[in-house]
């Protein structure tokens, strides 16, 4: 089993739904945010293209960010997801600085580091995390990518797709339909 | 929103991502970093001497650097990791460190290998302090346990001496490396920055023992030293830049910051030039028999040697993979 | 839930191994528990409500915890609005409930108007009973007419009832006169009615959507963002008419990057191709409309090379544009808009929407436009109301389609010694920032503050045209209150209930009890014949076979329709309601009342050298000037910036980010800097700035000052002589990189 998220660009209007959702699921601090919102503008007036992109975590095959905390505070779990132990993390930032997509913080109470959890909680009782379902273009899917008939396994067999800084070599596990 | 180029086209958060600490750029690690790095390597290298002198037997000679430096490094040590400490943000967890051996994080190792170097470099120092200092007298301070403490250390000198030899060396290369492992920060992202800061950390322990030095030999002897990691420093940073030039994109974007941008006049007028070429003339100038104050480029080595961390942190931290 | 947390932990000990595959080497763990991540969250309550961010109204589920606070605001699966999905200022409209800096009790004034007016805190029971004292008053004196009530939003449900009975029907809001008015005035012209609110355009099954103007994705009304994007997954071709690279335009098959005010005649120019090609839909046409021959004559010379020099839009792109919706004909949507006061010719530049849908045939087609329907609720029994001498209708001289107040006619018929039939001398003014949604029209609205006898302004937060207000009243969030059963005009009628999710904050209190505590003190407790407005509502439900317990559990209840099919194809000689019974392509009506039977291209000024138009529109996180205090949505977009093509700036030497100060064509200088954003998705010769932003109050802590309040530049209004509407895009401005105030603030 592996998770993933397939996100389409194409759809995608930038409205950053994805993002207060996050907040108010996952009570993110005022100021902090586990995913965001990027638009690219390519072109020239009038040849001009953009693409909106909702960003986080990329919960990578690879994880240097897991590899780089000295604690084992940073870990992946069944399912590819990778997560931080709040009892174990020292906030020392290591994981921060080896991320390649800026996608951990250090929360302001706790010190600890914070992070785009693929909303484990929501996850594990069978639903979408909280960006997936309130997205009013519908433009992301989440599920396993290991199994050949999901949604997800079906839209990147049939569509272009791409994944952010592949040259990182971290194996990201958001995949951008575009 | 915060805008940022990427190689012509624009590009936003539109979702107004403005993270205390990573944006606009990443600045979580700041001073005390810096400083822990510099005080780590400035450590490793003065062990790493006065373990070599003790072996080759000539600590008579080279008072300074078997004895009078050394003493340094406890407080050093100590200094630096209480800024370490001091930049976690949940340090009063920081024991959670000595729960796991985490081989593949450079924090760990560094973790590790500082638990073992700070209580050596205290008994290191404590087989001559009473030498040095002799109003020290344990009976005052009624640990008798101290004693024993010292007789062990006075009697293992040797065998201290040769495990300082990997373990400062490892120290040394591991304030580069703690950079280095970083992929996602591509000015850090280089196997030259092992080295590069074992050497530049050599050549600050070789300052401050010219700086505690007793004789004119042993000043003389420390200045060859150190005019000779100036001028490896100097090759291996020449390097390092030649490589990014010839690198990818990223690698020259990183680049950028330390050669023209907001770092440009530290890296050039404090690190290049008052850091390396300034002490390493004086240097060369005092050998060739010119007075000149040993104070002078053994501080400005120093001075440098702290600024190049400082550059190295916070440059590598605004320089990212760009996508 | 104590059982999957557990299970949970399970495999969260089982996930260290997997990190340790995962990583390669396995992490020696020495001591220290086992990894528990705190991960899991506990269970909340659920009650419904619908989302007043804005006016689209959203079935949703407001998720309290133990302790009662609201933890989320999730849209309801069930409604046809939401269908589960609140939009971005849904999900965060809990933060117009958190925020600290809202109204916390009644005010009244004590010295001083506007930014400098100080106030002192007042009971409800002081406040209202001059409230109630000071309507005897004014009705005694000029009649209950002269108190005028401007509004918007749910609690003018509860205000219209409260003034109706008090004996006034000088009602309006800036939901026509600035916003739809031309559309619906237009369309009904054409159609014999309006498009509806939201809008029956049926754009999942569209093949070809055209937006003239109509930004969706930025303009997040949710279903039809919705539809949109379940159309792109069904292939459809987008074109979108904008002189900015809209979002929706970002997603076109063509991006027409028109010339502003040009809109008209790239219309006639499409009528022209698609009539003189025969590309319209022949049978429709002769079945249901009039006119085409006189229209057929009318768009003779409007060729797209005509209007190639006009529109900036080449004749290839026009045409390819024209046959792209000709071939997706009838499953096509030109999109009416909303916000569509432009011009001043907007009702016309409506017209023509509504004449090119008709050609096309998608009126009443599947694809195109359905015909909705609105569950009916019943009225709560109360007396009939006065009936009133004259009503804001009848200010209205002059503006033969204007079939709703029109606020600025309201404002000018304020002003000591107006030329208007009546004159006004009091207001209520509630939840509406006339200051920010009115365009000031020679400065009338400030002179109406001045003379106004009595002012009331009922608002959730200490907004600008509060500081003119002789008494402010705190109304509470829209998750603290009871209110009307939202019944919205859609493919099936239905049914939706708010009920309180959380205690009112401090002292602030629901629409329906502020109207009723002034209606008891008027003596008109005959029509507030109810304790609560739970009452009202189990009333009403229990008359529509429901209850407000079944309510309770549904939140939004879909009904069977009553009125007949969606669409035109499946109902047998079907009437318009128009005169004619028939689409009017030739309006006989506006020619009878000496207006242009088709619409007609007029030159709008363009810009003088060194000025830029400034255009404006939504973000998707903001609902206008009212949640850019709220903090989740703050915390998306805290300022505007004004978009500018890099190849002007580059002549301006402006650089992204820098703040610049905007001076427009009647010499108005902005109140704040604005940041620039440097973006090649904009013409040159406009700027673009979203609106709502630019707060003066300084009690609006996270919005005081930021950015610029486009409102402020709209010095120039173009009205539309049809209905009234306050064209506002026809002012310039040019760019200060200088604080032009400093000298005033030092
Ligand atoms: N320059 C310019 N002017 C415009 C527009 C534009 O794009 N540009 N758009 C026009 C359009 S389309 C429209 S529809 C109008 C909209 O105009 P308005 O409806 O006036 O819009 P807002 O400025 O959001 O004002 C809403 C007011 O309601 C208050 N409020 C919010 N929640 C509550 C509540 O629960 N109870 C009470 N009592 N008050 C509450 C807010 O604090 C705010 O003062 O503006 C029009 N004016
Ligand atoms: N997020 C969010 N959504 C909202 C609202 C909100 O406040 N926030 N408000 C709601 C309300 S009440 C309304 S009325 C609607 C308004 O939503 P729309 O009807 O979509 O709004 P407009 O203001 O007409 O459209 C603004 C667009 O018109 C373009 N434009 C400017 N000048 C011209 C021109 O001359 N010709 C053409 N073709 N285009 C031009 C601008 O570049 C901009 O993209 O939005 C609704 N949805
Ligand atoms: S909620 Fe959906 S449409 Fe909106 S920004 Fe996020 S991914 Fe894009
Ligand atoms: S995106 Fe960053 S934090 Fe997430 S798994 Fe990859 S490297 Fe780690
Ligand atoms: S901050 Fe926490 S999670 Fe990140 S590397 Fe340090 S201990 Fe591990
Ligand atoms: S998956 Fe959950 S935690 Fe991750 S960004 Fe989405 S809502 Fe936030
Ligand atoms: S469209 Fe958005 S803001 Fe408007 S009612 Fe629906 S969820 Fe609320
Ligand atoms: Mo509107």
């Amino acid at each position: 089993m592996r998770y993933a998220m397939v996100i389409d660009t194409l759809k995608c209007v930038g409205c950053s739904d994805c993002v207060v959702a996050c907040q108010t699921e996952n009570d993110v601090p005022h100021g902090y945010c586990r995913d965001w919102v990027t638009e690219s503008v390519i072109g020239t007036y009038p040849e001009v293209e953009i693409e909106l992109r909702s960003e986080r975590c990329n919960h990578c095959d690879n994880t240097p960010c897991v590899r780089t905390c000295p604690t084992a505070a940073s870990h992946v779990i069944e399912g590819g997801i990778v997560l931080v132990d709040r009892d174990l993390c020292i906030g020392c930032g290591a994981c921060i600085e080896s991320c390649p997509y800026d996608a951990r913080y250090r929360h302001p109470e706790w010190g600890t580091v914070d992070k785009c959890t693929f909303c484990v909680h929501r996850v594990h009782k069978g639903q979408d995390p909280a960006c997936v379902s309130v997205c009013p273009t519908n433009c992301m899917y989440f599920g396993d990518i290991d199994d050949a008939n999901s949604e997800v396994s079906k839209l990147i067999a049939v569509r272009k797709y791409k994944t952010l800084a592949p040259e990182a070599g971290t194996k990201p596990q958001i995949y951008y339909l575009i | 929103m915060i805008p940022f180029q990427i190689s012509g086209s624009e590009e936003v958060f539109i979702s107004g991502r403005n993270i205390p600490h990573i944006d606009p750029h990443l600045t979580l690690w700041e001073f005390p970093i810096s400083l822990y790095l510099f005080l780590g390597g400035l450590s490793a290298g003065i062990l790493f001497f006065s373990a070599v002198v003790h072996l080759i037997n000539k600590e008579d000679e080279f008072k300074g650097a078997a004895k009078w430096a050394p003493i340094v490094v406890p407080f050093a040590l100590s200094i630096g990791l209480l800024a370490l400490v001091y930049d976690l943000g949940n340090p009063f967890y920081s024991w959670r460190l000595y729960t796991t051996i985490r081989l593949e994080s450079p924090m760990s190792w560094g973790a590790w290998v500082l638990l073992i170097v700070t209580p050596l470099s205290i008994l290191w120092v404590m087989t001559y302090i009473r030498e040095l200092f002799p109003v020290i007298k344990y009976e005052n301070y009624k640990m008798p346990f101290l004693y024993k403490v010292e007789e062990l250390a006075v009697k293992y000198k040797k065998y201290m001496a040769l495990a300082l030899l990997p373990l400062t060396i490892i120290l040394g290369i591991y304030t580069g490396i703690l950079l280095s492992a970083f992929n996602a920060r591509p000015l850090w992202n280089n196997a030259i920055l092992g080295p590069l800061f074992l050497v530049s950390g050599l050549s600050t322990a070789a300052a401050t023992i010219i700086l505690f030095a007793k004789s004119h030999h042993e000043r003389q002897w420390f200045s060859k030293i150190d005019i000779l990691l100036i001028v490896i420093e100097i090759g291996l940073i020449i390097h390092l830049i030649m490589g990014y030039y010839a690198g990818n994109e990223m690698q020259i974007e990183a680049l950028d910051v330390l050669m023209n941008g907001e770092f440009t006049t530290m890296f050039f007028g404090l690190l290049v030039v008052l850091g390396l070429l300034v002490p390493l003339i004086l240097e060369v100038f005092e050998l060739a028999g010119f007075k000149v104050p040993v104070i002078i480029p053994a501080i400005l080595i120093l001075i440098g040697g702290l600024i190049f961390r400082i550059l190295m942190v916070e440059a590598g931290q605004l320089s990212r993979i760009l996508y | 839930m104590n059982t999957s947390r557990r299970d949970f932990i399970k495999i969260s000990s089982l996930g260290v191994g997997g990190a340790a595959v995962v990583g390669g080497l396995m992490p020696v763990k020495l001591f220290g528990k086992d990894t528990d991540f705190n991960y899991d969250r506990p269970d909340l309550k659920r009650l419904p409500t619908y989302c007043d961010v804005c006016f689209w109204k959203c079935a949703a589920w407001a998720y309290v915890d133990e302790e009662g606070k609201i933890k989320k605001v999730i849209g309801n699966d069930e409604d046809q609005l939401s269908r589960g999905r609140l939009c971005t200022r849904g999900t965060g409209g809990l933060g117009l409930h958190y925020d600290d800096d809202r109204l916390r009790t009644p005010l009244i004034r004590v010295k001083g108007k506007g930014e400098n007016a100080e106030f002192r805190e007042a009971t409800w029971e002081e406040a209202t009973t001059l409230i109630a004292k000071k309507m005897t008053e004014i009705k005694n004196k000029y009649g209950a007419e002269s108190f005028a009530l401007l509004k918007h939003g749910d609690i003018g449900k509860h205000l219209d009832h409260l003034f109706q009975a008090y004996g006034s029907d000088t009602i309006a809001e800036p939901a026509f006169a600035q916003c739809r008015g031309p559309r619906d005035e237009g369309l009904k012209l054409t159609f014999g009615e309006s498009c509806g609110s939201p809008e029956s355009t049926d754009m999942r099954d569209s093949k070809c959507l055209v937006f003239i103007g109509s930004h969706i994705g930025e303009n997040m009304h949710n279903s039809q963002v919705q539809e949109v994007s379940e159309a792109i997954d069904k292939g459809v071709s987008i074109i979108t008419v904008d002189p900015r690279l809209s979002t929706v335009a970002s997603k076109s098959k063509f991006w027409l990057p028109i010339r502003p005010a040009t809109d008209i005649a790239l219309m006639l120019a499409w009528m022209n191709v698609i009539i003189f090609e025969e590309l319209y839909d022949k049978e429709y046409v002769a079945k249901y409309t009039t006119g085409l021959d006189e229209l057929k004559e009318h768009v003779r010379p409007f060729t797209p090379e005509w209007a190639y020099s006009i529109t900036d839009l080449t004749p290839k792109m026009i045409r390819e544009s024209a046959y792209e919706m000709a071939h997706a004909a009838p499953a096509v949507v030109i999109h009416p808009g909303r916000h569509v006061t432009w011009y001043g010719d907007d009702t016309q530049r409506t017209r023509a929407i509504g004449i090119l849908n008709a050609l096309l045939g998608t009126w009443g087609r599947r694809g195109g436009f359905y015909f909705n329907e609105k569950a009916k609720v019943p009225k709560y029994p109360s007396p009939d109301y006065p009936e009133p001498a004259w009503a804001a209708k009848d200010l209205n001289v002059d503006l033969p389609f204007a079939k709703e107040g029109v606020t600025n006619r309201v404002i000018q018929a304020s002003v000591p010694g107006t030329t208007l039939p009546h004159q006004v001398k009091a207001w209520m003014v509630a939840a509406t920032n006339l200051t920010y949604s009115v365009p000031e029209e020679k400065s009338s609205f400030l002179k109406a503050l001045d003379a106004l006898e009595f002012l009331v302004v009922v608002d959730l937060y200490n907004v600008e045209i509060a500081g003119y207000a002789d008494v402010v009243l705190p109304e509470c969030s829209y998750l603290e209150r009871h209110d009307a059963i939202r019944a919205s005009e859609f493919r099936e009628p239905s049914i939706a209930l708010r009920v309180p999710a959380a205690q009112p904050r401090w002292k602030s209190k629901p629409g329906w009890e502020i109207a009723k505590l002034i209606g008891d003190k008027l003596g008109l407790g005959d029509y507030f014949n109810y304790k609560n407005y739970k009452e009202v509502l189990e009333w009403q439900l229990k008359q529509m076979g429901t209850s407000y317990e079944e309510m309770l559990h549904l939140g939004v209840k879909n009904l069977p329709r009553k009125t007949g099919p969606l669409y035109l194809d499946d109902i047998p000689d079907y009437q318009f309601n128009t005169a004619s019974g028939k689409i009017e392509l030739y309006s006989h009506e506006l020619a009878d009342a000496g207006f242009d039977p088709m619409p007609v291209y007029t030159a709008h000024p363009q810009p003088p050298r060194d000025y830029f138009r400034l255009i404006y529109g939504r973000a998707p996180m903001h609902t206008f000037s009212k949640t850019v205090n709220s903090p989740n949505l703050n915390d998306l977009k805290n300022e505007n910036n004004l978009w500018i093509n890099p190849r002007v700036a580059k002549i301006w030497n402006l650089k992204s980010g820098q703040e610049v100060w905007l001076k427009n064509q009647d010499e108005v200088v902005s109140t704040f800097p604005i940041k620039v954003r440097l973006t090649e998705r904009i013409r040159w010769d406009s700027v673009y700035m979203v609106h709502g932003f630019g707060h003066k109050n300084k009690k609006l802590t996270r919005a005081y000052g930021k950015g610029i309040n486009d409102t402020e530049m709209v010095t120039n209004i173009m009205v539309d002589p049809l209905m009234g509407g306050t064209g506002m895009r026809g002012n310039f401005v040019t760019i200060l990189t200088e604080n032009p105030n400093e000298s005033v603030e030092s």
